[in-house]
């Protein structure tokens, strides 16, 4: 499956150069209205046509996935270190502490995943400017999304805590910051990694739900979920099929991500 | 027995744990949330001073962090779950007309998705049919890079039975899962022997195959009712289907917390449980098969 990998890696830096260079490549801002032409088909001007307000759908597709692709994997990121701490220093330090952090991981876990996210995030304002909405969106996916990667992170580091190198640094006189940080951690590495990448599409997948129960990244400013969301308006009367271009691409981005790990890794 | 019996103390433990946890993290966040200890009432003009006032005695009794929690647990250990905010109703009223539709959509659901997942599982590892198992994996690949939330519109669009989203959404996690551990399974060194050996399909399927897989097998079926539920907040909120899943994503919208949390540690007591008993169904399983 080498070259599948290989389409998904050369599949996701295009996308995302593409989408890091919208201000340049998209024909027009995504909150702009063309409003003569609302819910147009493709056309020169609107290589993907326009939606129901009249915002040509390319510059939003690219937008959209700019926001869904840049902060995703940030929310990954942030959620792997938290749970690299936690499950790290529980994994390393053992006894008491170690089932404390698992007592919380599991009660973190036993919560049903998208009850814990609408919970919290009605918690907070509803009514904020878009870019607040994202902020608050994906900061929650990286506070939240923690546990699962905690508990994997805690075993592997339970058992290299009593691996013969960590033996020997101990005996060399290593002391606990320097032994988590210079020997434990870096061989922590391949867990990290696979967590991040395991984690990226699942929360592009809850961003996606949230944006189109109405939770998720505030108008005018896309994301996949608002963009997904553009399938309500779907007619089967008059269909037009490049509605569903964005889903198509959502499709194609979450399989890239999930094909980007080999099974080594993912065995790690 | 004994050990059953202390098998079953510390499930039990663990559960009350949980609950009276996520009761005290329930109590810290309705108590947090915006708007907590003002009663609408106070906004009526008609009112007099003297009614304003009696309305915010009646909220401070609350105030006392101590005492709200108390007062939320004796309340919720009686079976009040509280009246919910833009409803307007009591929530185990709520509760009791919407949990049977979601039981039932979970229920189809899990049945249609067990029933693919581990049938087609099954038929993979038996005939090692690659173009079976490329069919079926692309089939899994495509549905776990759909939110559930697409796969509920698309099913709204094409007038399908909204039911079998959910079935959808957990097919491709018990299909890979089950698939891995059947194949796993069927490379066991005695299952190759009984193979050489000319044992029939079924009875090396019921015999050899399935049995060192059923603990695993059992803890999945618990697992995979947390992600029914889950799944049912997208699917009933846009299939508009009268359920939980419907209701939290009101509560949401309307910033119900009191509704949410309550609605949250029910669906997190009923998924404990639905693991707890997998998990003691695995342990006898595996005892009995040793």
């Amino acid at each position: 499956m080498k070259w599948a990998r290989s389409i998904a890696i050369v599949f996701l830096v295009l996308i995302s150069t593409a989408c890091l260079l919208a201000d340049f490549v998209a024909p027009a801002s995504y909150a702009r209205q063309f409003r003569d032409v609302p819910a147009a088909a493709p056309s020169h001007q609107h290589l993907l046509g326009t939606d129901d307000l009249g915002r040509d759908r390319f510059s939003r597709v690219l937008y959209g996935t700019r926001v869904s692709l840049l902060l995703a994997p940030a929310a990954a990121l942030f959620s792997t270190l938290l749970a690299a701490v936690v499950g790290g220093i529980a994994g390393f330090g053992g006894g008491w502490l170690q089932r404390c952090v698992m007592a919380a991981t599991d009660l973190f876990l036993s919560l049903p995943w998208l009850f814990l996210l609408i919970t919290v995030r009605a918690l907070l304002p509803l009514n904020v400017s878009p870019q607040v909405s994202v902020m608050i969106t994906f900061t929650l996916l990286g506070c939240l999304g923690w546990a699962g990667a905690a508990r994997v992170i805690c075993a592997d580091a339970r058992a290299l805590s009593q691996s013969d190198f960590i033996l020997l640094a101990r005996a060399s006189g290593s002391s606990g910051f320097r032994l988590l940080w210079r020997h434990l951690m870096p061989n922590l590495k391949p867990v990290l990694y696979a967590q991040f990448w395991i984690s990226v599409p699942v929360f592009i997948l809850t961003e996606a739900n949230l944006g189109i129960l109405g939770l998720g990244v505030a108008e005018p400013l896309p994301s996949w979920g608002s963009l997904l969301r553009e399938l309500e308006s779907f007619s089967t009367i008059s269909p037009q099929a490049w509605q569903f271009v964005p889903l198509l691409l959502f499709i194609a981005t979450v399989s890239s991500f999930h094909l980007v790990l080999t099974k080594e890794e993912l065995a790690a | 027995m004994h050990l059953k019996l202390s098998g079953l103390a510390k499930l039990a433990v663990k559960i009350l744990t949980v609950v009276l946890l996520g009761g005290f993290l329930g109590a810290t966040l309705v108590r947090l949330a915006p708007g907590f200890g003002v009663d609408e009432e106070e906004l009526d003009v008609r009112l007099s001073n003297e009614s304003i006032q009696t309305l915010r005695q009646a909220q401070t009794t609350d105030q006392n962090l101590a005492v709200f929690y108390f007062h939320y647990l004796n309340r919720v250990l009686h079976g009040d779950l509280g009246t919910s905010r833009t409803l307007q109703r009591p929530v185990s009223q709520l509760l009791a007309e919407r949990m049977p539709e979601t039981l039932k959509s979970i229920g189809l659901g899990l049945a249609f998705a067990w029933t693919l997942g581990l049938s087609l599982a099954i038929a993979i590892v038996m005939s090692r049919a690659w173009y079976l198992d490329l069919g079926a994996s692309l089939l899994a690949g495509t549905l776990l890079c759909l939110p559930a939330a697409v796969l509920a519109l698309l099913f709204v669009l094409a007038q399908a039975p909204a039911r079998l989203v959910l079935g959808l959404i957990v097919f491709p996690k018990i299909f890979r899962f089950s698939r891995n551990l059947l194949a796993r399974s069927s490379s066991l060194p005695h299952v190759l022997t009984a193979r050489a050996k000319g044992l029939g399909n079924m009875r090396l399927l019921v015999w050899h195959i399935l049995p060192p897989a059923a603990p695993q097998l059992l803890a999945l079926a618990g697992v995979s009712v947390s992600m029914a539920f889950a799944a049912a907040i997208p699917i009933e909120a846009l299939c508009d289907l009268p359920g939980i899943g419907q209701l939290a994503w009101k509560a949401a919208l309307g910033r119900d917390i009191a509704l949410l949390i309550n609605l949250t540690m029910i669906v997190t007591l009923v998924t404990l449980v639905a693991n707890s008993a997998s998990d003691l169904l695995g342990q006898s399983f595996h005892r009995a098969s040793a």
